[in-house]
């Protein structure tokens, strides 16, 4: 019986882990600034793309540094162009934004590449097959969610004692109550979408090693589930991200193992509908009383 | 000021019609260059592409007319089909080649019958395709005899147990993997109803593990090239020993990208072989390479390197049978061409080339290839006709 499952349970835990790191960009960007950022997955697509490009020119020690440095510079770019405009809109108005950037980069991707599919390059060691019990299974399965765990630790430590750690906690409490204490609100935004978006471009190495295909479009199925598991983990916190991305991984490959392939994205989103019903805060969002 | 613009504006788009002093006849290339199917419908474009630049004129009412490619996307998409088809219906066109892929000329085609216009597919495999469009005619085999012929060879490989897998809601896969199991089951063997995944789906290792926990001894899995890759990597880090098969879309650079060097066996039937020693075939093929090597733009279109692949040469019959018909009937008016389609014979690349009463082309013989891990090229290993 275990040896059957334990196949599914590997995938499950690998695939749950990288959609935690994306769901981590999601959360933050929340928490921080009450916006969705429908851009993210595209961000994470982005991230992949600059590794099929640049592993083509250079050694894999220098390729990964320089796709988490253009993958931030991007993400940065974004907040920069289409979000800081519009910090004193109305929050639908920059929701709206971030529907949009997300279709340029889309698009963008799009016309850059052609439009097909790329094989995305083997990175050492992690592209390597090892065998485990019954099963074998890429390195990368075993890494990603030690390394995870690692990430979300290191993170909330950031948070919790760094004196950044502390302005991201305020911004996030009292935006304009931050800003009188002389907190300079626009660095903490321009952080908090750095670590995101290092968070999606680790996350995208980890996801393409193990799916090896990279479509302009790809990023929208992940990101969509990365953004239910931060709903589900409670959006805005960080843990619960990671835990919501671990369940909706492993649940998602136990369906396929039970023979009911069809319904596995369903049950994602059915979860989602489930969860804004039934405990709107998820799992571990805290209680907040609507502030006028 | 603003009228002056206008004036300007309307009077450059009166010359490109001014320039029009010669006689010119428009075939429309109705294939994906982008999405799922883009790396197979380049190729497709290539050869009828190659085809032109051997003949560019053909002869009307004793004037010759010269022969204007209209190449529209239809990205793979359904219904970003109709739009494409529809432009080239606006575009003028004469006659229409393509697609790659059924679903978007099952979509396209009620556009095509209300222009009047034959089309004339040049890879879609699924039935429906010309029978239910009046205006669809097609120069490759069909889906219930590419399925049996898979089915046969797997039995032949003497494998018992078939696991089926195929994107859920796409036409050329479900079509293919339905007929691959009725042919497979018939047979003596054993095959599930074919397990599906969603469009976009990248996590193939559960399908994988259903796979081999049902006991298979092969998987036939016709899906896109964008997902086979997927495939493909993941039953080898899973360790998968058994073959891995499918239908003439896996005939394609990117299935050789991503079983090279892997400890897997991967085949695919097609329809056409580059060794193929037939007179015709080899001077082909010959001619092909060299036209392809002439322009880097080319060669990397077909996927980078000068492999023939048997799309392309099905683009090029499909080209000539298109100019054989505008021949025949001697005029530019698609309904003519339509008319005197089906009385078309026309001695191919791929084999002899003659309409049923549906409009498709009667063959009888399929190509069976293996993607060989070493050496990164398709290698021939048996025609294979049904019931040997």
């Amino acid at each position: 019986m275990f040896d059957t499952l334990l196949p599914y349970l590997l995938a499950g835990i690998s695939v749950g882990g990288q959609y935690a790191l994306i769901a981590v960009g999601y959360t933050l960007v929340y928490g921080i600034l009450r916006l969705i950022n429908f851009a993210h997955g595209d961000i994470f697509t982005a991230a992949g793309f600059f590794m099929v490009y640049l592993s083509a020119t250079m050694p894999p020690y220098l390729a990964i540094p320089a796709v988490i440095l253009l993958t931030v510079a991007l993400g940065f770019t974004v907040e920069r162009l289409a979000y800081r405009p519009l910090r004193t809109a109305p929050r639908m108005s920059i929701m709206i934004s971030a529907i949009g950037v997300s279709y340029l980069l889309q698009n963008l991707m799009w016309y850059l590449t052609g439009g097909l599919a790329r094989q995305y390059p083997v990175l050492p060691w992690l592209g390597d097959t090892i065998q485990i019990g019954s099963a074998s299974t890429k390195v990368v399965t075993l890494v990603t969610p030690v390394l995870t765990i690692l990430l979300v630790v290191a993170l909330v430590t950031l948070i919790k004692k760094t004196k950044i750690g502390m302005a991201m906690r305020a911004v996030s409490v009292d935006f304009e109550t931050a800003q009188l204490m002389g907190i300079k609100i626009n660095n903490v935004i321009s952080f908090t979408f750095i670590i995101g978006s290092a968070m999606a471009a680790i996350g995208s190495m980890l996801y393409f090693t193990n799916y090896t295909a990279v479509t302009p479009t790809i990023g929208a199925m992940p990101g969509l589930k990365a953004f239910v598991a931060a709903v589900f983990g409670g959006i805005g916190s960080i843990p619960g991200a990671m835990i919501g991305a671990l369940i909706i991984g492993i649940a998602e490959n136990l369906i396929k193992a039970a023979g009911l392939t069809m319904f596995s994205d369903a049950f994602t989103f059915a979860l989602l509908i489930v969860v804004l019903l039934v405990r709107p805060t998820g799992l571990f969002g805290e209680k907040t009383t609507e502030k006028v | 000021m603003k009228k002056i613009i206008a004036l300007v504006l309307a009077v450059l788009m009166l010359v490109p019609a001014l320039a029009l002093g010669e006689n010119v006849i428009k075939i429309g290339v109705f294939e994906p260059s982008t999405g799922d199917n883009g790396a197979g419908g380049k190729q497709e474009i290539l050869g009828i592409q190659y085809a032109n630049s051997l003949k560019p004129t053909v002869t009307i009412n004793g004037e010759e007319y010269k022969v204007e490619l209209a190449i529209e996307d239809n990205q793979s998409v359904n219904d970003k089909a109709v739009t494409a088809a529809a432009s080239l219906v606006n575009s003028g066109v004469s006659v229409v080649l393509g697609s790659y892929g059924s679903g978007v000329c099952m979509a396209a085609g009620d556009t095509f019958v209300d222009a009047e216009i034959p089309a004339i597919g040049v890879s879609c495999t699924n039935p429906n395709v010309t029978a239910l469009c009046d205006y669809y005619w097609r120069i490759c085999f069909l889906d219930p005899f590419q399925g049996s012929v898979m089915a046969n060879f797997a039995w032949d490989q003497g494998c018992k147990n078939a696991y089926v897998l195929n994107m859920q809601g796409e036409d050329y896969g479900s079509g293919l993997a339905n007929y691959f199991v009725k042919a497979f089951r018939d047979l003596g063997g054993n095959a599930n109803d074919p397990e599906t995944f969603p469009e976009g789906n990248s996590d193939f290792s559960a399908y994988i593990n259903n796979a081999v926990n049902s006991g298979c001894d092969v998987i036939f899995a016709p899906c896109s090239t964008t997902y086979a890759a997927l495939i493909i990597d993941q039953a080898a880090s899973q360790g998968v020993s058994f073959p891995i098969m499918a239908g003439d879309t896996w005939e394609n650079s990117a299935i050789l990208n991503a079983a090279k060097g892997k400890d897997i066996k991967v085949y695919c039937s097609t329809f056409f072989d580059e060794n193929d020693d037939a007179a015709a075939a080899a001077e082909f093929v010959k001619g092909f390479k060299e036209w392809l090597n002439a322009d880097s733009g080319n060669l990397n279109n077909n996927g980078g390197n000068d492999i023939v692949a048997a799309v392309s040469a099905l683009g090029f019959d499909a080209y000539n049978v298109a100019l054989t018909a505008i021949e025949a009937a001697n005029s530019t008016e698609g309904k003519v061409i339509a008319e005197a389609l089906p009385a078309v014979e026309y001695e191919g690349v791929t084999g002899k080339i003659a309409f049923d009463d549906i409009g498709d082309a009667k063959k009888d013989m399929a190509y069976i290839k293996y993607a060989n891990p070493e050496t990164g090229v398709f290698d021939f290993v048996k025609t294979q006709k049904v019931g040997e």
